[in-house]
C-alpha cells in the first residue's frame, strides 16, 4: 500500500513562500514524477512527504492516515538521496543491512533481504567493499538496494540520476522502470530531465515556483499541455511557440507547434512559412533545422528525417500540421 | 613528481630542511646520550668522569621512578578521556544553530591562548585555595569543610586544570569535523529509522574517528611533557610528580646532570611506547 495525499500543503522558510497552498493525490503503485525548473521546490515537495522538512500547514496523508506529524522513520517511505548518502565507514552488506539493524529485525530474514536485494541489484560480488571503491552507478544501486530492503510502502528519489554519465543514466532508467514493474511499489522520483519525466512516469506533476502548472500522462501533457510553461518544458526539442500575426489568424494569443509536426520543403507549398536554415544538428536518425528569417519567431525549431539535408543558409518552406497546433491565450493557458 | 629529474631536483630542494630540522634534533639528543653516561655535577666537582650505565641503574631503581612513570600516564590518560568525552558532547552542542554563535565559538577557544602557568596559578589561587578559593567559598556556602584540593585531590585537580586548557582544542577540531559530516547521511540515517543515538553511534562517531585520531596523538605529544602545571601548583609533591618533572629535579635542585640525562633517555623510551601503542590502536583511523 502507497497512496499519498496532500491537502493544501504550504511551506515557507522564514519569510520566503516556496510552496503555495498545494494539492496532489498520488495512487498507489504509481510512478510519479515531479518535474520542473531549478529551485521550483520538488526537493522541497519530496521532503516534505518524506518528513525531512515539517508543513508551514496543511496535511500529508499516507493511506489515508494523517502521516504530518509521523516523524519520518515511521511514515514507511524510503528515500534515495542525490548525494546517494551511503555510510563511508561501512561496507555495501552493512549499508544495506543497516534500516534492517534499526528495526531490529531478525538476522536470518535480514540476510535473505539482503540476498535478495543484492542479486536483483548486480551487488553480490561487492558485498565487502566500502562505497568509497564502487563506481558512480554501484553507488547508486546500493543506495536503491538500501531503500528496497525495508519494503517501504513508496519510493521516494531525488534526482538520482544526475551525477552518472549519460550512457550510465539511460541504463539507470531502464533499471528503476524494470524494477517498479516488478516491484509495484509507489514509486515518487524528482528529475528536471524531461527525457526522464517523460520515460519513466505514469504521472508527471510538473511544478513552477511551487505551483503545480499540470497533473498528467506523459501522453497528456505532450498532446494536450495546459499553458505555455508545461508545453515549453514537455518534448524535446522544445515547441515552437509563435505571437503575433500569425497566431492571430488562429484567434490565439500564442500558438503553439512541435518541431515534429512541421515538415520541410524545399518548394513553396501553400500556407509555408519560408525561412532560412540555419545550424542543423545531424543526429543519425533525426536532422533538426534550426530556421531563421522566419518573421514568427527568433528561430523555429524543426525535427525532419535523417535523410534529408539542407544545408546553412539554404531557402525553405516550413510545412506545420494544423491538427496538432496547440492555442494559447494572452495568460498563457489552452484555448480548448 | 613523476620523473627522475624532478626527484633529484627535490631532493636537492628538501635537503637544507632536512639537515636543519635532523641537527635540530641529533645534537641535542646526542648531548643528552653523551651525559647520561657521564658523572657530571656543575656545583660538586664539575665532570667526574665516564661511569657507564650507572645513571640509569640509579634512575629506574630509585623510589620515585615507577611513582613518576604512573603519575605521567595517569595525567595523560585522565585529561585525555576528559578532553575527549566532553569535547565531543560540546563540538555537537556548538554544532547547533543558535543565537551568537560566532562570539561563543570565540570565546570558547579563550582559554588554550591562556599561557599555562598563568591558567595554573588562577585555578590555585581564585578557586583551589583552601581559604579563598571559590570553591571553599562555595563548600562553606553548604556547610561542608572546604577540601585542600591541591594536597588532598592532587591529582585529579591537576588533571582538571590541564583538561580545562586542552578542552577548547579539542573541541575546536572536532567541531570542524563534525560540521563536515554531509547533512544527507544524517537524513538518510533517520529515514532509516536510527534514533539520535544510533545516529551519533553509527554515523557521527565513526566520522569523527580521523579527528579523535587527531586530538588524541597531539595531545600525547605535550601532555607528556606538561610542566608549568605543576611547577606553580604542587611542586611535584602529593603524588603529581610526573617522569617530566623529576628529570627536573634531579638535573636542577640536585645539580646532577648525569643522572637528569639518563632519566630523559627514559622519557625519550616511554614517549615511544606511548606512540607505538597509540599508533597501534588508531594509527589506522589515518590512512585515507
Ligand atoms: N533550508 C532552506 N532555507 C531557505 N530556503 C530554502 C531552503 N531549502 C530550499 N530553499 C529554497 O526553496 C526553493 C526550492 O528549493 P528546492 O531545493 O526544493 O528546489 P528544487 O526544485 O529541488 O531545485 P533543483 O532542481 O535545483 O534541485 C529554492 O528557491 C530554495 O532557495
Ligand atoms: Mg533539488
Amino acid at each position: 500500500m502507497g497512496q499519498i495525499q496532500l491537502n493544501q500543503v504550504t511551506k515557507s522558510f522564514g519569510n520566503v513562500n516556496v510552496i503555495p497552498p498545494l494539492d496532489l493525490t498520488i495512487e498507489d503503485g504509481e510512478f510519479c514524477v515531479f518535474v520542473g525548473p531549478s529551485g521550483c521546490g520538488k526537493s522541497t515537495l519530496l521532503r516534505l512527504i518524506a518528513g525531512l522538512e515539517d508543513v508551514t500547514s496543511g496535511t500529508i496523508s499516507i493511506d489515508d492516515n494523517d502521516a504530518t506529524e509521523i516523524p519520518p522513520a515511521k511514515r514507511g517511505l524510503a528515500m534515495v538521496f542525490q548525494s546517494y548518502a551511503l555510510y563511508p565507514h561501512m561496507s555495501v552488506k552493512k549499508n544495506i543491512a543497516f534500516p534492517l539493524r534499526m528495526a531490529k529485525m531478525d538476522q536470518a530474514e535480514q540476510e535473505r533481504r539482503i540476498e535478495a536485494a543484492a542479486k536483483a541489484l548486480n551487488l553480490t560480488d561487492y558485498l565487502d567493499r566500502r562505497p568509497g571503491q564502487l563506481s558512480g552507478g554501484q553507488r547508486q544501486r546500493v543506495a536503491i538496494g538500501r531503500a528496497i530492503v525495508r519494503e517501504p510502502s513508496a519510493f521516494l528519489f531525488d534526482e538520482p540520476l544526475s551525477n552518472l554519465d549519460a550512457a550510465l543514466r539511460v541504463g539507470m532508467r531502464l533499471e528503476i522502470s524494470e524494477l517498479h514493474e516488478r516491484l509495484k511499489t509507489t514509486m515518487i522520483y524528482v528529475t528536471h530531465d524531461q527525457v526522464e519525466a517523460m520515460t519513466m512516469a505514469d504521472k508527471i506533476v510538473v511544478l513552477r515556483a511551487g505551483v503545480i502548472e499540470q497533473v498528467g500522462s506523459p501522453l497528456e501533457l505532450y498532446h494536450r499541455p495546459q499553458n505555455t510553461f508545461v508545453a515549453g518544458f514537455i518534448g524535446s526539442p522544445k515547441m515552437n511557440l509563435i505571437e503575433g500575426k500569425e497566431a492571430a489568424k488562429h484567434k490565439a494569443h500564442t500558438i503553439g507547434i512541435r518541431p515534429e509536426h512541421i515538415t520541410v520543403s524545399a518548394k513553396r507549398v501553400k500556407g509555408a512559412w519560408p525561412g532560412v536554415v540555419g545550424v542543423s544538428e545531424h543526429l543519425g536518425s533525426d536532422t533538426i533545422f534550426h530556421v531563421h528569417d522566419t518573421g514568427l519567431a527568433d528561430v523555429i525549431t524543426v525535427r525532419s528525417d535523417g535523410e534529408v539535408s539542407y544545408r546553412h543558409g539554404d531557402r525553405i518552406y516550413l510545412v506545420p500540421r494544423m491538427d496538432v497546433l496547440h492555442k494559447f491565450d494572452a495568460n498563457g493557458q489552452r484555448i480548448a | 613528481m613523476a620523473t627522475q629529474h624532478s626527484r633529484s631536483a627535490a631532493r636537492l630542494m628538501m635537503a637544507p630542511a632536512v639537515i636543519l630540522l635532523l641537527g635540530w634534533m641529533l645534537v641535542p639528543l646526542i648531548m643528552t646520550l653523551y651525559f647520561s653516561f657521564k658523572k657530571y655535577l656543575p656545583l660538586r666537582g664539575g665532570d667526574l668522569g665516564w661511569v657507564g650505565f650507572d645513571n640509569y641503574a640509579r634512575f629506574v631503581s630509585s623510589s620515585s621512578f615507577w611513582p613518576s612513570v604512573q603519575a605521567t600516564l595517569l595525567i595523560v590518560g585522565g585529561v585525555l578521556l576528559i578532553t575527549l568525552v566532553l569535547g565531543v558532547l560540546l563540538a555537537l552542542l556548538l554544532d547547533q544553530p543558535m543565537w551568537g554563535q560566532g562570539v561563543v565559538r570565540i570565546l570558547f577557544i579563550a582559554p588554550f591562548f591562556i599561557m599555562p602557568t598563568v591558567s595554573a596559578l588562577v585555578w590555585k589561587n581564585m578557586f583551589m585555595d583552601p581559604v579563598n578559593g571559590l570553591f571553599a567559598h562555595l563548600w562553606k556556602a553548604f556547610g561542608a569543610q572546604p577540601v585542600e584540593w591541591l594536597s588532598e585531590a592532587s591529582l585529579p585537580s591537576i588533571i582538571l586544570i590541564i583538561s580545562w586548557r586542552w578542552l577548547p582544542f579539542a573541541t575546536l577540531i572536532l567541531l570542524t569535523a563534525i560540521q563536515s559530516l554531509d547533512s544527507e547521511q544524517l537524513e538518510a540515517a533517520e529515514m532509516d529509522g536510527a534514533s539520535p543515538l544510533a545516529r551519533f553511534g553509527h554515523i557521527i562517531l565513526p566520522h569523527l574517528s580521523r579527528a579523535i585520531t587527531v586530538v588524541l596523538l597531539i595531545q600525547t605529544i605535550f601532555l607528556l611533557s606538561v610542566f608549568a602545571e605543576i611547577f606553580v601548583t604542587t611542586q611535584g609533591s602529593f603524588g603529581t610528580r610526573t617522569l617530566t618533572y623529576l628529570i627536573y629535579q634531579r638535573v636542577l635542585e640536585s645539580q646532577n646532570v648525569g643522572l637528569g640525562s639518563a632519566g630523559g633517555v627514559f622519557a625519550i623510551i616511554l614517549a615511544n611506547i606511548v606512540a607505538i601503542f597509540l599508533m597501534r590502536i588508531v594509527g589506522k583511523n589515518l590512512d585515507a
